[in-house]
């Protein structure tokens, strides 16, 4: 084998060196590590994209999507959030220029638009129970609304992180620490993006679909 | 409780004092024994005055070597409480014929064989299990510790509130009495009202939180912390099992999580995902739960063949046969592990096709697996071998896992399997593979690398006793099933008519009684090894002659592990490193950066089994704080910045000093 | 070797386990013969490398002991590229054996499949039509309704020897298995769904039943008795139901409500069209009854042999 080195003879030292001599620093590992986390909550989602695959056309008997999706409301939902990427992509370029206040209200309009997402969505949502439609009434709703759901609460903790970050950088600055966690929610953030294109396209515009 | 019953009812939920089962005394003497026990240890704990050393020393220590210890005690802990449902079950099956109906009624056996399967896989082999990769592999590859060492100390904090909660229903309340794996609609709102299901819920999705992120750290660990020169193909086998592993929980437990929430919304919130109206569809849920649960067991499995990789090389004192072949069975047996699933429901109707896809699937597993069998062969083949304990438990871990892959493809072939399918030849099967397999694996690691982590190896001959009344009894409880699973006797039965079968489950009976004495030894062997320390202390640090890194530091290792990073230029450095008479460094030391420790973990772990046990009872202001609270203190954790700090190099200096010392005294 | 003549060899096991009847190893079905011989096949099959591991374990671990002081250690060997072969290629060949006989029998053994033989050189006969028969799993009974004769039976069930038979099966709460180990293999009785099991009993007599997969607390008492008899038998047995009384749906509702170790019982007629309404849990008109669940245009898959087949699941009806 090519891993075998010559060995020394008895009581000869070695030519090979052991150990460092100085502190090793590994390679940092939290944006691997988050990276990992979000593939998981990904296949969160994807076993709730299966399980509305499976469920999404059993009605019984109550309304289906063509019935129950408004996608004027849906699209203007959809431009919120993608928007609200495009703002933290703002952000972050800020924070490459170490722009503090201008990062801070690039943050702060990431925020406000997830926060009008929310508004609308929990307003459909509000609707669908008014109307009779909540997730009780049948497979397919309470697999749309454990999806979107799911989706939203995401959204959720996503504007919890960012105040509780635009309070951390307002303090501490723009530290090493704190560029790394927004990194982090940059990356969550954009994933929330990712899965609700998913969400857009395969519920409500399929769903509309005869 | 109160006055106004309505707010009782807000505060209390449904608990009330019917919860706490007076009537059943085998409940409430064990209750007794455990409050005893417990208020003992306690006082014991005060008296001592151990209290403050606990909390600085382990509860809030973020060291890997600790936190995998802990993850043993708890495991080890499980155990005993696990093992307690197994003889109770043998004890019943073993009387209950004809009219005498045994000292389990259904109701009460039914909770007991579903504890025993939920304790067995999620709290006595996976905290084993995670103990020993926390403790082993950053040793192994050098590191000082894991990525994220206060996610380790969080999840192993989340891990231990599941367990908590499961330990509750046991007094408060009542467990499941759905089968380990809680099918609906069995587990559903409609058949299972009370408060058992929602235990096992909360129970596992606490447990899976610490589960997940354990992953997680232990991933980032094998992949960014390595020494230099340790590449890929020169990593210990134990580490590659562990990577894989690793890999398999992160790509499954989300799974886990995914199904008992909607499970949960089935319960809490009336959404029709798997209730037989409505259009939801029960097999969805079967098809989920074992998607996640088919990787379960090669997470299981995996990291002990990766223990039997190196115990065999160690005590063969040679060189692992086949580490490539090893490497990649262990790969492909990660990969072919998503794609077996369906095998443990061919029974429900697929089609011919998709069962025979699933079945070869499952066969072609035995392959890979077949060759790690040869390559631990061929490695003691013109070795020199010791038998030492943990040699011993792998010698017959390859005879008993061996029978057990065998039935294993036996009920891979479909026709087969309707035949033998939920039968007692299944169960059979599988204690085969996680008792011969993941058990005898994790008692071979334990005594293997038990020196490292305390400084003295454990007693070899209450070592050897117990091994042998666990093997034999073994053979003896678990053979019997395979005959009656050839009799046509199912699983989960609490009563039987035919008084032919009796002798078999007698039988069992006894086999389980000799592995309680197998039990008993392994407690004996830890009580007599800590007495006896002083004789049994390892000085080297390497006691066995060992090959990978951990063996080439302290037993047990400063909380730095290695006084400077060592440089890997083979896959057995350590044996490399003697061989080329390396000498340790005792001077020119210079400062360690390493993690404080911090309380943060077990407050969350505290909160969070609050949380579960309110939405169990439905206490809903309860909740509502105690998430509040959850939230607050994890967003409050992130204001900490300063979690680390520098050993001084003098420390490091004086530790290194005292075990040159050592070294030239006693060896 | 031929596999006939390896079965051969360990007829004395087979016979052993027959001592204690162990009705897996000596069914008196078909089906259950032909499963029988796929799991004697099988374990033969794994034997050939089983066998010589176990042995090859046993030998080195006693060979190549320290206190052996065997003269041939060799510290650093530790590749073959011929063994490696060797070890990879051995199971590798078993298991494509292995798959092959899989593929064919799970087809051969679909439990959805009709019938093709009584028993072994003994074909179906072209005219005859099998007997059907609609299992329902109850809390915590069975329900055996005979549609052509139009009778019910509680915890009984009988067929006539060399009949193909045919099962329905569905369940009314939660998940069973029906199983005859007897007969055939089990397959699982679902809540919504209906699963099918064709079988045929080749000798007369009592064989047992049960439900093989855990439904709650009444479980251990879910057995029926399933008796092969003569047509002539069978004849009077289904004149003897028709002396009792009506299954109509209330008295359906009645029976279905969750009893433990139910007794045998009979009805004499079975109120029309009660087995799909139990499949589509409409037995009580309202909310639950699952038919529409589709959506509006799609009607119930129609149950043949091959919709079937490539499903990952059970069809919902």
């Amino acid at each position: 084998m090519s891993d075998i080195q010559a060995i020394p003879l008895p009581g000869q030292p070695s030519t090979l060196s052991f150990h460092l001599s100085e502190e090793h620093h590994p390679q940092h590992g939290t944006l691997l590590g988050f990276w990992l986390y979000l593939m998981s909550d990904c296949l969160v989602f994807a076993c709730l994209f299966a399980v509305y695959a499976v469920l999404g056309r059993n009605y019984a008997g109550g309304p289906t999507g063509a019935q129950i999706f408004e996608l004027p409301v849906v699209a203007l939902n959809t431009a919120f959030l993608l928007l609200s990427s495009i703002t933290y992509g703002f952000a972050m370029l800020e924070m490459q220029r170490n722009g503090k206040r201008a990062m801070l209200a690039w943050l702060a309009i990431t925020g406000l638009l997830g926060a009008g997402f929310l508004f609308l969505e929990l307003r459909e949502f509000g609707h669908l129970i008014a109307i009779g439609a909540g997730p009780q009434r049948s497979a397919f709703l309470s697999s749309f609304f454990t999806l979107v759901g799911t989706h939203g609460l995401h959204v959720t903790f996503g504007i919890v992180w960012l105040v509780t970050l635009m309070v951390q950088v307002g303090k501490k600055g723009l530290i090493a620490e704190n560029k790394r966690r927004l990194m982090c929610l940059s990356m969550f953030w954009h994933f929330l993006d990712v899965v609700w294109i998913g969400v857009f396209s395969f519920v409500y515009l399929m769903g509309v679909l005869p | 409780m109160s006055d106004s019953p309505d707010l009782a009812k807000l505060i209390f939920g449904r608990l009330t004092w019917d919860a706490i089962p007076f009537h059943e005394p085998i409940l409430l003497w064990t209750f007794v024994a455990v409050a005893a026990g417990g208020i003992a240890l306690l006082a014991a704990l005060t008296y001592f005055r151990l209290w403050g050393y606990l909390w600085r020393e382990w509860f809030t220590s973020i060291d890997h070597k600790k936190i995998g210890v802990m993850y043993m005690v708890l495991g080890l802990v499980m155990l005993l409480r696990g093992f307690s449902d197994a003889i109770m079950m043998r004890m019943q099956q073993a009387v209950a014929f004809g009219h005498v109906q045994g000292f389990l009624p259904p109701h009460h056996y039914d909770q007991i064989f579903t504890a025993h399967g939920v304790i067995m896989i999620f709290f006595v082999a996976m905290p084993l299990v995670t103990g020993l990769m926390n403790f082993v592999v950053p040793l192994q590859i050098g590191a000082r510790d894991v990525s994220f060492p206060f996610l380790n100390n969080f999840s192993f904090w989340m891990t231990t509130a599941g367990a908590a909660l499961i330990m509750m229903s046991l007094f408060v309340g009542e467990f499941a009495r759905t089968g380990w794996l809680a099918y609906p609609p069995l587990s559903g709102i409609a058949q299972s009202p009370d408060v058992g299901v929602d235990y096992y819920i909360w129970g596992l999705q606490i447990a899976g939180v610490g589960t997940l992120l354990s992953g997680i750290n232990l991933l980032v660990t094998i992949i960014k912390m390595r020494a230099p020169g340790m590449t890929m193909m020169r990593m210990p086998v134990f580490t590659w099992t562990a990577l894989c592993t690793n890999v398999l929980i992160v790509a499954a437990f989300p799974v886990l999580t995914a199904v008992l929430a909607l499970l949960a919304l089935d319960r809490y919130a009336g959404t029709n995902f798997f209730t037989t109206t409505l259009g939801g569809d029960a097999m969805m849920y079967v098809n989920l739960i074992w998607i996640w649960g088919h990787p379960e067991v090669y997470i299981l499995i995996l990291p002990a063949f990766g223990i039997y990789s190196e115990v065999v090389a160690t005590f063969s004192r040679k060189r692992l046969f086949g580490y490539t072949s090893m490497v990649y069975a262990t790969v492909v047996i990660t990969v072919l592990s998503y794609l077996v699933w369906l095998h443990h429901f061919f029974t429900m109707g697929s089609g011919a096709s998709v069962n025979s896809f699933f079945g070869i699937t499952t066969m072609i597993i035995s392959i890979p697996t077949g060759a790690k069998i040869f390559n631990w062969l061929f490695t003691m083949y013109r070795g020199r071998i010791t038998f030492e304990v943990p040699m011993l438990w792998t010698v017959a871990f390859m005879v008993t896992f061996t029978i057990g892959g065998m039935t294993g493809v036996m009920l891979a072939v479909p026709p087969a399997d309707f035949a033998l399918h939920n039968s007692l030849f299944l169960i059979a099967h599988f204690h085969n593979v996680i008792i011969g397999g993941v058990l005898f694996g994790l008692f071979a690691g334990i005594n293997y690398w038990f020196p490292k982590a305390f400084g003295f190896r454990l007693d070899p001959f209450w070592g050897k006793v117990s091994f042998w009344f666990w093997v034999v009894g073994f053979y003896f409880a678990f053979m019997p099933l395979y005959v009656l699973g050839l009799m046509g006797v199912t699983r989960r039965l609490n009563h039987f008519e035919d008084p032919s079968l009796q002798i078999w489950f007698q039988i069992a009976a006894f086999g389980a009684l000799l592995i309680a004495l197998g039990i008993g030894a392994m407690l004996i062997q830890f009580y007599v090894s800590f007495r006896n320390r002083e004789a049994l202390r390892d000085h080297t640090g390497d006691p066995w002659g060992g090959r990978t890194l951990e063996w080439s530091t302290s037993s047990p290792p400063p909380a730095y592990n290695f006084a400077f990073t060592p440089r890997v230029h083979n896959r057995d450095a350590w044996w490399q490193m003697k061989q080329h008479n390396y000498e340790r460094p005792t001077a020119a030391f210079i400062a360690i950066h390493m993690p404080k420790n911090t309380g943060a973990g077990v407050i969350l772990g505290g909160i969070s089994t609050v949380l579960g046990f309110a939405m169990i009872w439905h206490m809903w202001p309860l909740a509502v704080l105690s998430f509040i609270a959850l939230l607050a203190v994890a967003i409050g954790h992130t204001f900490n910045y300063q979690r680390d700090y520098h050993i001084p190099a003098d420390e490091v200096s004086r530790v290194e000093a005292a075990r040159s010392e050592l070294l030239a005294n006693h060896v | 070797m031929s596999l006939k003549a390896l079965r051969g060899l360990l007829l004395p096991v087979v016979l052993l386990l027959t001592g204690c009847h162990t009705v897996l190893m000596s069914p008196s079905g078909d089906v259950a013969l032909q499963q029988r011989d796929l799991i004697i096949t099988s374990l033969l099959l794994m034997l050939i490398i089983i066998v010589p591991v176990i042995v090859l374990t046993l030998l080195f671990a006693w060979r190549y002991r320290a206190s052996h002081k065997r003269d041939d250690y060799d510290p650093d060997w530790n590749h073959s590229t011929m063994l490696e072969l060797l070890i990879w290629s051995a199971p590798l060949l078993i298991i494509i054996a292995l798959g092959a006989v899989t593929w064919v029998s799970t087809h051969k053994l679909d439990p959805f499949r009709p019938l093709e033989r009584l028993s072994e050189g003994r074909p179906v006969p072209a005219d005859s039509k099998p007997l059907e028969i609609d299992v329902v799993a109850l809390d915590w009974k069975w329900l055996f309704i005979y549609p052509e004769q139009g009778i019910a039976t509680v915890n009984e069930v009988a067929a006539p020897v060399d009949r193909p038979i045919e099962f329905h099966i569905t369940a009314s709460t939660v998940m069973n298995s029906f199983f005859v180990p007897a007969l055939a293999g089990q397959i699982y009785a679902m809540p919504g769904m209906q699963t099918t099991l064709h079988a045929v009993i080749n000798k007369a007599g009592d064989f047992d039943g049960f439900s093989a997969n855990y439904s709650g607390a009444g479980f251990s008492g879910m057995h029926f008795m399933f008796h092969g008899m003569s047509e002539a038998q069978f004849g009077q047995w289904i004149a003897q139901a028709k002396a009792g009384q009506a299954l109509s749906r209330d008295a359906y509702l009645q029976l279905a409500k969750p009893s433990e170790n139910a007794p045998v019982s009979r009805y004499a007629s079975v109120a029309p069209s009660l087995f799909d309404a139990i499949v589509n849990q409409c037995v009580t008109p309202g909310p639950s009854c699952m038919s529409g669940m589709k959506g509006p245009n799609l009607p119930a898959p129609e149950h043949t042999e091959d919709s079937m087949h490539d499903m990952p699941m059970a069809q919902p009806q």
